[in-house]
């Protein structure tokens, strides 16, 4: 009976679909939050139903379920690159903070200056641990003073919100975990915003970049949008509930089919913001290694308190024992992630945190978490890949010069 | 997915050709497409002697590497080193596309590999896992 109803009412069955039923009916159940986990084991976004559609390829990431490809990685990285491509990224965790003190709470909790935004603009932060270590780089929303919107890595919500809540006494603050009925997709790409206007009235050339904008209708879709993202163009991350969001993509999809967007995945995903030099959570950033570490220092206010800022003040005047650098192999091979990074004498010197041969810049590069003394450009370092070690030399970071809007 | 009837088959997705008094050794449809595209080969040496179930090379997709296995005990005699410019020819023609020519030590080791309805079920059987 209840399988039925849900037929009856499930507002995404269309024929165009029809043959995906099963997995449509399963997906309308888990949005209810009548079903919870799969076969596999993972956890579904509301559009697993069409990844099939689109000749998704789906794999196991942090618990999830998600499309680490469509048609293949180098052609959707270079479609985010030249055109545009749509990401679902509704894993990721949204969490509220609402009341009279969310921005003094957010100022004691980010890392970054809240009180410096004006209403609607977002900012990326850092939440850090005592010691300087950092409990989750996330994206913060200024609605005004009194709510706050916090987009988190979907492996860190629980443990975010968590940490907010612990962290909350003494502050009139409300928090909420909202991912679960939040869905988020990313339209990035230089074609991004001439796709998107085509299905709103909203100005987006007004909206600059790291602003957004709620309520904002999309053919009848209410959504928040924000000019943000994770690949180094300009594009745009778009919220809206659960139940539309099968609806939103595909109407995405059928605007930008003439400007060339292609559904793209969680493997793009990761090359594109590699080669930006964007950090990813538990690679470039982790419990055990700070901000500063990182290079990502400008996201830290230290002229403010928050928590860990004692240990970064203390870090930064004495001197940083490690540092985050890129590196260019000079001998064939592919560095990848926890490789080990060696000198002449091969000593440990620390790790590759990001390795790929990149798309867009051709070259076989990474990201490394080395020891000060080998951080200086053109310094001569070793990768071990596998029994052999491949030579290296320390470059800057900034592999592929971004392309965001201008404000 | 493509199964050659001219060729054997390993579980770790390797195919054996017998080509006169050596093999060819390559990686199957099944795995290139497991993979996806494939960026890097890493190849052995020329001369090289490996035990069967031994690590010969290394193919990479973007996204990781993946060990390929010797099939029988051998001497490498040839190495196919235009998949060093052109690692992709894996994917457009993964049969074509041998990685490496071995002089086998002992040829009744081709006996224990799968043919290819062996091979076809075995993936099918991987697949409805």
């Amino acid at each position: 009976m209840a399988r039925r109803f849900c037929v009856q009412s499930c507002p995404f069955i269309v024929p165009e679909i029809i043959w995906n039923l099963k997995s449509i009916i399963i997906e309308y159940l888990c949005n209810l939050n009548l079903v919870r986990r799969r076969k596999m084991g993972g956890k579904r976004t509301p559009l697993y139903g069409i990844y099939q559609k689109y000749q998704g390829k789906v794999i196991d990431y942090s618990g999830w379920e998600l499309p680490v490809q469509f048609t293949g990685i180098t052609s959707e990285h270079l479609a985010v690159r030249q055109a545009a491509g749509l990401f679902d990224v509704s894993h990721m965790g949204e969490i509220t903070v609402s009341g009279n003190d969310a921005e003094g709470f957010l100022q004691y909790i980010l890392t970054n200056d809240v009180t410096a935004m004006n209403d609607n603009d977002v900012i990326y932060s850092f939440m850090c641990y005592e010691n300087g270590g950092v409990v989750d780089d996330l994206l913060a929303y200024k609605y005004d003073k009194t709510a706050f919107l916090l987009v988190v890595n979907a492996s860190n919500t629980v443990k975010d919100y968590d940490w907010l809540v612990k962290h909350a006494s003494g502050y009139d603050v409300e928090i909420s975990d909202i991912s679960h009925q939040t869905a988020e997709l990313a339209l990035q790409g230089p074609k991004a915003e001439e796709i998107l206007q085509k299905l709103t009235d909203q100005d987006l050339n007004s909206v600059g970049f790291f602003q957004f904008r709620d309520n904002v209708d999309v053919q009848g879709i209410a959504c928040l949008i924000s000019r943000t993202g994770y690949t180094g163009e300009d594009g745009f991350e778009i919220y809206t509930d659960n139940e539309l969001a099968i609806k939103l993509w595909e109407l995405l999809m059928d605007a930008g089919q003439d400007l060339g967007l292609k559904a793209a995945g969680l493997g793009s995903r990761d090359t594109l913001r590699f080669e930006a030099a964007l950090p990813l959570y538990g690679q470039e950033l982790t419990e055990q290694i700070t901000p500063l570490e990182a290079g990502l220092g400008y996201f830290v206010k230290l002229d403010k308190d928050f928590i860990g800022k004692n240990a970064l003040v203390q870090q930064k005047k004495a001197g940083l024992k490690r540092k985050l650098v890129g590196f260019e192999l000079l001998e064939k091979g592919i560095a990848r992630h926890e490789y080990q990074v060696v000198n002449q004498e091969n000593e440990d010197i620390g790790w590759v945190t990001t390795g790929y041969k990149a798309p867009s810049v051709g070259k076989s590069i990474g990201l490394a978490l080395v020891n000060i003394d080998y951080s200086k450009r053109g310094t001569i370092v070793f990768i071990r890949v596998r029994k052999k070690l491949v030579k290296a030399k320390v470059i800057s970071k900034k592999f592929y010069s971004k392309n965001y809007k201008k404000i | 997915m493509i199964i050659m009837e001219n060729c054997l088959y390993t579980k770790e997705h390797e195919w054996v050709r017998v080509d006169l008094d050596t093999v060819l050794i390559g990686i199957t449809d099944y795995a290139q497409h497991a993979m996806g595209e494939i960026v890097y080969v890493e190849l052995p040496e020329d001369d090289a002697a490996y035990e069967q179930g031994e690590v010969f090379g290394v193919v990479e997709s973007v996204k990781a590497a993946s060990d390929i296995y010797m099939p029988l005990s051998g001497t490498v005699i040839k190495v196919n080193t235009e998949l060093e410019d052109d690692p992709g020819l894996i994917n457009s023609d993964p049969y074509q596309n041998w990685i490496v020519g071995v002089k086998l030590n002992d040829s009744k080791q081709l006996d224990g590999l799968m043919n290819a309805v062996e091979y076809e079920q075995f993936c099918n059987s991987i697949d409805s896992n």
